[in-house]
């Protein structure tokens, strides 16, 4: 399955450049973008780092059989795979950071010293296991909001558009998900699909969209009584072309800004169900749940946490500031006139 | 007549700007009112005349700022220098201010009558049953019908009017010397603007108030005003009593204000215009600002800036042109 | 009793939009805001009829009516004879080219996400005028030139344009279909003083070069005075009187008109206006006095006005809808 993330690899660069052309012609984009430069450089850099290390861990290849061995012969090994070499670069059991010897009955470690973030129970190397949740983490955050936001665009819009059953029908729908408690639909939803990362990302897509539906069907109601859109009613422009020109064009900032925060929502909604034992494989999550025993430890074994927690709580600071500066940017109400 | 009761010299305020530098909105702008006569300060949107007025109260909104220099004489006090406490017990008491939209000054939750009374209880010492004696009288005053009954109204109970009777009652509630009125009739039909305008008028005679009218109307300046001074980008062009100005103005930006009026007289003939537009703080022009509209602009209007020239009495004008036709008319 | 006017651009019968107010848990209709309650008006080729009235009178709801924003309750609209009343809104799409409309406030009008070329364009893309993308730009171009723009400035965005540039901007939009009818909603109350001469100068040129006809709604009376050749008062959703403008100004035949003439503020110095003459507030729409809706507030009324529908009397040039106005 590993060329399915190559693809999905090289369809991304490929959006990426489509976007990045098109925000660069649009004025407006073109100075948002300019001012969340100047004003987050250091949370842009961080995620651009982030998702540099996704990205090297989601090209994978497998090895011909010439130059392959016993440990890693016919498995595709991803770039971080291959850096880390995690086969050979592992003790028997627990190690402390840097250290030298294993942290029960004090035996000589194969890679003494090497071990910036110490091993887990079995003996991996903790960095290692670190960068690798940043690819579940984008994909639970990223793809997910990629599934979930158009889906709530399409049936929040047509709602707030076209009123009467449309939207009586979606405000049903709404209501009805709204008021079953998220975390057990989650559950229910995860134990019928079965575990897997598929299924894990419809399961969070079900229970998030409702959100930022609502957000879009209030904020279309709000733009369908503009003058401007009346305007061109009466120039006789169909009710199609009026949300593609006039309304989706006004809501792009909500839709950029609720992705931002959707992504961390996810990323953390991840960690709970990770704490319940249905969330993704090889998560911080997972990662900080299988920490619960440690803690408990005399002495204490923290690095396993400290590495995820780490991970996980730079990441939504940098997304989280990034949404705050952007809210201020992008929405056409608090620009300032250029 | 004794020293006005309100007297404003060098007032200058100015807001944040691209960079380092502040844009002026209000530019040295000074005049006076005595007691009991009332002034319109006109002009059309972007020229200041709010922002004067705001100033009066020492509500400039920040990040707006009042340059040093400026004075604000009232009642033989310099407003700018007084310590806040005291600022407060000015305002509303000594100094009335009513706005131009009434729906959104009142609190759509509380009764007008309640909120009347907490203006009143806030200055006064009287509390509970005299205080609403008070509003009702007020109420009176303001040619409320029925007050008892719209003492316990909420506001989106009431039209615009009335609205704007509360309003006017909750600013005459102190018995103010000055009353300061923002656009106070634009957001109004024309029937009630007419009841409103009459009641400003009556006000000011039964109860001795000087009034600041703002406004952008001429006719509403006619129906109220006793003297009249019109803004500019930032400065005063012209002064002088109601019947200078609407009958004889001197300035070129006055006449043609009055000149693009429609009248009927004018009918099939092509309304005088001005051209081009008011320039927005930042970029006004050097010398005259009104020079690249003027028809009669000639030398100087380019590059330097008119001084006051005095016309008569009552009348003055900032403008090379009349600057030389007065010195001209002098032997 | 329908009279249909051979030569009438725009004719309308009787035209109701009446707002149902729902009220209770089940949203019972108890009542309904008759907004506009019984319209008669009667539009000629080349002429700007003016309808005035005060907040809540109904005009711009007219307007709103004719260009199918919202749907008329009842009544019949004709526009050059055929009957536009009942056609679907795709039946009517082609009739939106000839009545076309310019708001009251441009600041809300133009999407400040689109660059003034697309605003202007925006019409023809929809009706497929012109032979594409470039061919629209350069009819955009010369509309521009034709309400005193540069057309340089076509790729700039209307928040860079001043209150009246971007009436202009609104009104080279309007013309881009080429209409007969153009619907003035309000269009120069939101302007300057010094702003609005320029804009009314303008329509006045388009007016004479193309052989526009104007429903000029307002509530400025002396821009009527100066501007319009036949005047239609409105007051709570019912027209009280039509009449040439000369007429309507110096010799007003209903008591609401008179009461309108006289709270216009003069200018003159030498004459302030007397008293106003309309007694107490605007009544709303969703609770109109009974009988003559206007009674309440009138100085002349009779003991029947309070209970009597007046009766619309005709005169020769224009109508009357008041009992004393038979006299």
């Amino acid at each position: 399955m590993h060329w399915v993330s190559n693809i999905i690899v090289v369809l991304l660069a490929v959006g990426g450049v489509w976007v990045a052309r098109y925000a660069a012609s649009d004025r407006y984009w073109r100075e948002s973008a300019i001012q969340l430069w100047r004003r987050r450089r250091l949370a842009l850099v961080v995620i651009g780092i982030y998702v540099f290390v996704a990205i090297l861990d989601s090209i994978a290849w497998v090895d011909p059989a010439s130059e392959a061995n016993a440990l890693t012969s016919g498995k595709p090994r991803t770039v971080i795979d291959r850096i880390f070499a995690p086969e050979a670069f592992k003790e028997a059991s627990y190690s402390a950071p840097l250290a030298s010897v294993s942290f029960y009955g004090n035996q000589p470690l194969v890679h003494p010293g090497k071990h910036l973030l110490g091993t887990d129970l079995l003996g991996r190397d903790v960095v290692y296991r670190t960068l690798k949740g940043a690819r579940v983490a984008l994909l639970i955050g990223g793809l997910t909001s990629l599934v979930v936001i158009p889906i709530a665009l399409l049936f929040g819009v047509s709602a707030g558009y076209w009123g009467k059953r449309i939207d009586d029908g979606v405000f049903f729908a709404m209501t009805v998900l709204a008021s079953v408690p998220s975390l057990l639909l989650l559950i229910a939803l995860i134990m019928a699909l079965g575990k897997g990362t598929v299924q894990v990302c419809v399961a969070l897509g079900v229970t998030g969209w409702v959100h930022f539906c609502r957000i879009a069907r209030g904020e279309t109601l709000k733009l369908r009584e503009a003058d401007y859109v009346a305007a061109a009613r009466a120039l006789g422009v169909s009710d199609v072309n009026i949300i593609r020109r006039h309304i989706l064009p006004n809501i792009a900032h909500l839709i950029i800004i609720t992705f931002a925060l959707t992504f961390t929502g996810l990323v953390l909604s991840e960690t709970i169900l990770s704490y319940l034992g249905i969330g993704l494989d090889g998560s911080w999550g997972q990662m900080i749940d299988q920490a619960r025993n440690e803690l408990s430890r005399t002495p204490i074994i923290w690095w396993n946490l400290a590495g995820a927690s780490a991970a996980l709580f730079t990441l939504v600071l940098a997304v989280n500031t990034i949404a705050d500066a952007m809210r201020d940017i992008i929405d056409p109400r608090t620009r300032r006139e250029v | 007549m004794g020293t006005p009761l309100l007297t404003v010299e060098d007032l200058s305020i100015s807001f944040p700007g691209d960079g380092a530098h502040r844009v002026t909105v209000v530019d040295r702008v000074g005049f006076s009112i005595s007691a009991g006569e009332t002034l319109a300060l006109v002009g059309e949107s972007g020229c200041g005349k709010s922002m004067s007025a705001l100033a009066i109260m020492r509500l400039v909104p920040k990040p707006g700022r009042i340059e040093p220099g400026a004075r604000i004489a009232f009642e033989g006090r310099d407003l700018l220098t007084l310590p806040v406490p005291e600022m407060r017990s000015v305002r509303g008491a000594r100094i009335g201010m009513i706005f131009q939209e009434p729906m959104t000054s009142l609190n759509p939750v509380t009764t007008v009558g309640s909120q009347v009374s907490e203006a009143i209880e806030l200055h006064a010492n009287i509390s509970g049953e005299a205080a609403r004696n008070r509003v009702l009288e007020l109420f009176s005053l303001v040619g409320i019908p029925d007050p008892k009954s719209r003492y316990a109204a909420y506001p989106h109970q009431l039209s615009g009017g009335l609205k704007q009777r509360v309003m006017i009652a909750m600013a005459m509630a102190m018995r103010p010397k000055l009353l300061i009125a923002d656009e106070p009739t634009t957001a109004l039909d024309a029937t009630i603007r007419a009841q409103i305008l009459e009641l400003l008028r009556d006000l000011s005679a039964k109860t001795g108030t000087a009034v600041l009218l703002i406004t952008h109307d001429f006719g509403v300046v006619n129906e109220v005003a006793d003297r009249v001074a019109v803004m500019y980008a930032g400065r005063i062009v012209e002064e002088g009593t109601r019947v200078e100005l609407l009958g004889a103005p001197r300035h070129p930006y006055t006449q043609g204000l009055l000149r693009s009026i429609p009248k009927p007289e004018a009918r099939g003939k092509r309304l005088e215009e001005i051209k081009g537009a008011v320039p927005r703080p930042g970029h006004w022009p050097q010398g005259c600002r009104f020079h690249p509209r003027c028809s009669s602009a000639f030398a100087p209007c380019a590059t330097e800036e008119p001084a006051r020239t005095v016309v008569s009495a009552t009348q003055s004008a900032r403008c090379h042109l009349v600057a030389k036709v007065v010195g001209e008319a002098r032997p | 009793m329908t009279v249909l006017s051979a030569d009438a651009l725009l004719e309308i019968r009787d035209l109701k939009t009446w707002f149902p107010i729902r009220t209770g848990v089940l949203k019972r209709v108890s009542g309904h805001v008759r907004a506009v309650d019984g319209v008669d008006l009667t539009i000629f080729p080349g002429e700007t009829l003016a309808l005035v009235g005060e907040s809540g009178c109904g005009k711009t709801t007219v307007g709103r009516a004719i260009l199918r924003l919202l749907e008329p309750t009842g009544g019949n609209v004709w526009f050059r004879g055929q009957n536009l009343t009942g056609l679907s809104l795709e039946a009517f799409h082609p009739y939106r080219r000839q009545i076309q409309v310019v708001m009251q406030d441009p600041g809300s009008a133009l999407d400040p996400r689109h660059t003034v070329r697309d605003c202007i364009a925006e019409g023809m893309d929809a009706f497929e005028i012109g032979a594409g993308y470039e061919d629209r730009t350069r009819r955009v171009a010369e509309l521009m030139g034709k309400v005193s723009l540069d057309p340089e400035t076509m790729w700039r965005y209307p928040h860079e344009f001043s209150g009246g540039q971007r009436q202009r901007i609104c009104i080279a939009r309007a013309l881009a279909l080429d209409p007969a009818l153009l619907i003035c909603d309000e269009a120069t109350s939101a302007l300057d003083v010094s702003i609005q001469a320029q804009i009314l100068n303008l329509l006045a040129d388009l007016q004479a070069e193309r052989r526009l006809t104007y429903l000029f709604i307002t509530h400025d009376l002396g821009t009527v005075r100066y501007f319009a050749t036949r005047v239609a008062v409105m007051y709570l959703g019912r027209i009280v009187e039509t009449g040439p403008t000369e007429r309507i100004f110096t010799d007003p035949r209903h008591p609401y008109t008179k009461a309108l003439l006289a709270s216009i503020p003069s200018l003159d110095p030498a004459r302030r206006s007397t008293r106003p003459v309309a007694l107490g507030d605007v009544p709303s729409p969703e609770r109109p006095p009974p009988g003559c809706h206007y009674h309440p507030r009138c100085s002349v009324r009779l003991e029947s006005c309070a209970s009597v529908d007046p009766p619309v009397i005709a005169f020769a040039d224009g109508v009357c809808r008041c009992v004393l106005a038979a006299k």
